[in-house]
């Protein structure tokens, strides 16, 4: 029963085609085909995250997500973040706050807080900690992944702030509530 | 994690996908979110032969208000319930209950329609369907009929829906306002399944219950609606002795199954105690 699928999506921006039979799972056409190996499997029972990429502007758990599904997608992986050898803010959040330690969970944690700081730019503990509940981690504890999201929060705000401040210095007043002060 | 191999089908609409079922037969399932199904098929408790995708068939997602109800696509996914603004308002006993369910990975995916569908007494779209007095559009090759929530669930795993019948769209008629609501559930952590769960709506008239819909998730085979509880309150205060006698009557149809959640016992003792608490926190949400 092995008739082949071909399924073409964009991964990092870039225009891919695989061949592949219907079972075979997300995360399986990333690492092995695909070499993406940023992503990791954690469990077979859908409850880790490790294998968390982003799909059409969602999370999800790549092991649950057939390739044959993902025709016509747009996907981001870990390897997706840093760009021109600059890291992302949660990557260097990540780093700088300790939030990590054997670095399993961290490519599917990073994609996870990726798109939950795209809806929720300015999100509290509370949120994180709810919208970080799909992602398991063996290592931290969890409380300095947290620390890391609210720091990339606040870089972000800032940089968003800092580049739409000299295009935007005359509609300023009325346009934006306040940013948070750049402390991190 | 493994799935055993099966062919593959992505019809364009509803009627295609129908077709299809007829023409595979019970070996084919129908794929929604995903994340029941694969789940299953990854540790092969379920190796279906083929597998029709309802992912690239228009139509059915969306939330609208058609008249006095809210009509709810099949493939309307968790995270799409918990941030549509048109179900806070008119639905909130719906957003509360989603915001319980799994992960939010899970919920980009998982479907309402799936969560019915699958008949698992552990989901909590079964209990608050029972409590929002939904009704189901079964869409088959002779037409659709639609049914009721209430009978819907006829054993683990098992619904109304036939083999070669998909579920369309959900259909929840909007509460009066002032209508309270509230769904309470235990749970060991954040993503599992309920050890008890209570779906409660509830209308005051003054001091006393207009109108009550309680039901329970994880309680027995099935979703239960708890009739008796119901009928105890109508026409009562909410005091300590009223909540009491409705947490007697819904534990007394309870049929858990023990597991690593607790023993039968535990689990009847907190469904009483999440049936209190729910109607507790209804009766504030009410306008009274």
């Amino acid at each position: 029963m092995a008739n082949n699928h071909t399924v073409s999506f964009k991964l990092n921006g870039k225009p891919v085609d695989v061949s592949v039979e219907p079972r075979e799972l997300l995360i399986h056409t990333l690492r092995e085909r695909l070499a993406h190996t940023g992503p990791h499997i954690g469990c077979e029972t859908s409850h880790c995250g490790a294998c968390t990429v982003d799909l059409d502007g969602m999370s999800v758990k790549s092991c649950t997500v057939l390739t044959v599904q993902c025709d016509g997608s747009e996907m981001v992986t870990i390897e997706g973040l840093e760009q021109a050898g600059v890291l992302h803010a949660l990557q260097q959040a990540f780093h700088e706050e300790h939030g990590l330690q054997c670095g399993y969970c961290t490519p599917g944690m990073i994609t996870r807080a990726w798109r939950l700081l795209q809806e929720n730019p300015d999100p509290s503990e509370q949120e994180i900690r709810y919208g970080i509940a799909g992602n398991l981690c063996r290592c931290t504890g969890y409380q300095n992944i947290v620390k890391a999201v609210q720091s990339a929060a606040k870089k972000l705000a800032a940089a968003k702030a800092a580049s739409a401040a000299p295009a935007a210095a005359a509609a300023a007043e009325e346009a934006t509530p306040a940013q948070q002060p750049v402390t991190a | 994690m493994t799935p055993a191999a099966f062919e593959y089908h992505a019809p364009r609409s509803v009627a295609d996908a129908i077709r299809l079922l007829g023409e595979l037969g019970p070996d084919a399932k129908l794929l929604a979110g995903g994340h029941s199904l694969l789940p299953m098929m990854k540790l092969r408790f379920a190796t279906p032969t083929h597998l029709i995708d309802l992912g690239k068939v228009p139509g059915l997602r969306g939330i609208r208000q058609v008249g006095d109800a809210i009509h709810i696509g099949a493939m309307t996914t968790e995270n799409d319930l918990l941030t549509s603004a048109l179900l806070a308002e008119k639905l909130p006993l719906l957003v509360e209950g989603a915001g319980w369910i799994a992960d939010p990975q899970v919920r980009y995916k998982g479907t309402i329609g799936g969560d019915i569908s699958h008949g698992d007494p552990g989901n909590d779209h079964p209990a608050l369907m029972l409590a929002l007095d939904a009704s189901f559009v079964l869409a088959g090759a002779q037409g659709e009929r639609v049914v009721k929530a209430d009978g819907y669930f006829l054993g683990m795993y098992s619904t109304l829906l036939e083999p070669d019948e998909i579920l369309s769209e959900i259909r929840i008629p909007i509460p009066p306002a002032g209508t309270g609501w509230s769904y309470q559930k235990l749970k060991r952590k954040t993503g599992d399944f309920a050890t008890a769960a209570t779906a409660v709506q509830l209308q005051m008239d003054g001091a006393k219950v207009a109108s009550v819909r309680i039901a329970l998730t994880n309680a027995a085979s099935t979703a239960l609606r708890a009739n008796d509880a119901e009928q105890s309150l109508i026409g009562q205060p909410i005091d300590n002795a009223s909540l009491a006698e409705a947490a007697r009557l819904a534990m007394a149809i309870c049929d858990p199954a023990p597991d690593q959640r607790g023993d039968a016992q535990y689990k009847v003792a907190m469904c009483g105690e999440m049936t209190r608490r729910a109607l507790q926190a209804a009766w504030a949400r009410t306008q009274h």
